[in-house]
């Protein structure tokens, strides 16, 4: 059973290998097709019409059908890769050894955002932008220019202890455990996150930057957390919810699965630790 | 209507505002008026949904432009969505820096983002506007591949 560990206990041969897989998927442009999927779902998911992939109930299962997909091509060049997940209310400053040029390189330099250090600095010649909403092809951040800090433990405990995991309107308004954890509403965690490493990570094309696998990776980690403290919660609306993936439909792209269906993560892959 | 041909149509509307220039706003503001009232029909029916006036300025060297424009997928109703480009109502608003247009949604709280700050909140497109030439700093925005 594949392991996903917390990207603070990885050797440095597991760092390697991780990045290794991720240069492979992209010379063979594999990478950059999860990054055109992800945009053409955020840019349609709206809170008064269809949404699947963000700003409704199924944000949860259907990041985690896509880190599957994308873990699995990973693992089709490294069999011995898993997604790390990144614990930003632990690792929570620029000095992390995640950002360190042997794993994701660091902050983008002042003049252009431009990040000049690591695997993924444009200056490697191995990670142009392709898939891009505007003309600069390099990979920029600016950790922690918004302002605001990343999440702490206490925000995220608030939010776990919600226990009904979502309600109507089924979008950016709704109360419950999704909607806090996705950030439209209360404390904000996740949006507040890709707002924090700024970038290609504040757009529609976040998935070029590879830090988005491992925060979407500790979100999910969180979901199932979530689980564990409230066996009694199911996940919401259970059906006849117009514009909303209800716990039996399937979600695109795939149109085979659906929330039910990635309900127990542990028929994938387990995490190293559980809150 | 393909995201391409929409966006040809936008980048029209654009050029015509432009070169109506103190004639349009007037206009521009009843269709809005108009707009606002009949946007009630919005099932999430939260905030306040008149579409907000246009504007046309200059910002740190940039022209940003915004107007309300017809809402596409009007008697849209329920789960046909099978593609990504067909399912959803447009916020009814384009805006554009240096006449390109920049992908903008309008949240259920009235709160507006856009495809360069998807994950941040600004009240008027405007705000959103200045947040985009921001972030670019000097980019030009390029349609989606
Ligand atoms: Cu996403
Ligand atoms: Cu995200």
């Amino acid at each position: 059973m594949a392991v996903r560990k917390n990207q603070a206990t990885l050797t440095s041969t597991e760092k390697r290998a991780f990045v290794n897989a991720l240069l492979a998927l992209k010379r063979s442009g594999r990478y950059d097709s999860f990054v055109t999927t992800h945009n053409e779902f955020i840019t349609s998911d709206s809170d008064n019409g269809d949404r699947v992939g963000h700003r409704s109930p199924s944000f949860l299962p259907w990041h985690r059908r896509f880190l599957i997909q994308f873990e699995e091509a990973l693992q089709s060049v490294d069999s011995s890769v898993t997604l790390p997940y990144w614990d930003w209310t632990d690792d929570r400053t620029a000095a992390s050894s995640m950002w360190a040029p042997d794993f994701l390189g660091g902050t983008g330099r002042s003049l252009d955002g431009q990040v000049i250090t690591g695997p993924f600095a444009a200056s490697s010649g191995n990670w142009p932008i392709n898939v891009r909403v505007d003309g600069r092809s390099f990979l920029r951040r600016s950790l922690g220019g918004g302002g605001r800090p990343l999440p702490t433990r206490a925000e995220v405990d608030s939010v776990l202890a919600m226990p009904t995991y979502d309600t109507a309107p089924w979008n950016s308004a709704s109360d419950g455990f999704r909607n806090h954890l996705e950030g439209w509403r209360g404390v904000n965690l996740h949006n507040r996150v890709h707002v924090w490493i700024g970038g290609q990570m504040g757009t529609g094309v976040s998935p070029n930057d590879p830090v988005f696998w491992l925060h979407h990776c500790f979100i999910d980690k969180l979901w199932a957390d979530w689980q564990r403290r409230h066996p009694d919660s199911g996940y919401l609306p259970t059906g006849g919810t117009p514009n909303v993936v209800d716990l039996h439909d399937t979600m695109r792209p795939w149109n085979d699965v659906s929330p039910q269906d990635m309900l127990d993560h542990t028929a994938h892959y387990t995490y190293d630790t559980a809150a | 209507m393909s995201d391409i041909s929409r966006r040809r149509v936008l980048r029209g509307a654009a050029i015509a505002v432009a070169g109506v220039a103190m004639a349009a706003p007037a206009a521009i503001a009843a269709q809005s008026a108009v707009a606002g009232a009949g946007g009630s029909g919005h099932p999430t029916g939260h905030g306040d949904h008149t579409r907000p006036e246009a504007f046309d300025e200059v910002y740190r060297g940039r022209r940003i432009q915004g107007m309300p424009i017809p809402v596409e997928g009007r008697g849209h109703t329920g789960r046909t969505g099978h593609s990504p480009h067909m399912a959803h109502e447009g916020p009814g608003y384009a805006v554009f820096v240096d006449g390109e247009e920049l992908h903008v949604m309008r949240n259920a709280d009235s709160s507006w983002i856009s495809v360069v700050n998807h994950y941040e909140t600004f009240r008027t497109p405007r705000a959103l506007a200045r947040a985009a030439v921001d972030e670019l700093q000097g980019a030009v925005l390029v349609p989606m591949a």
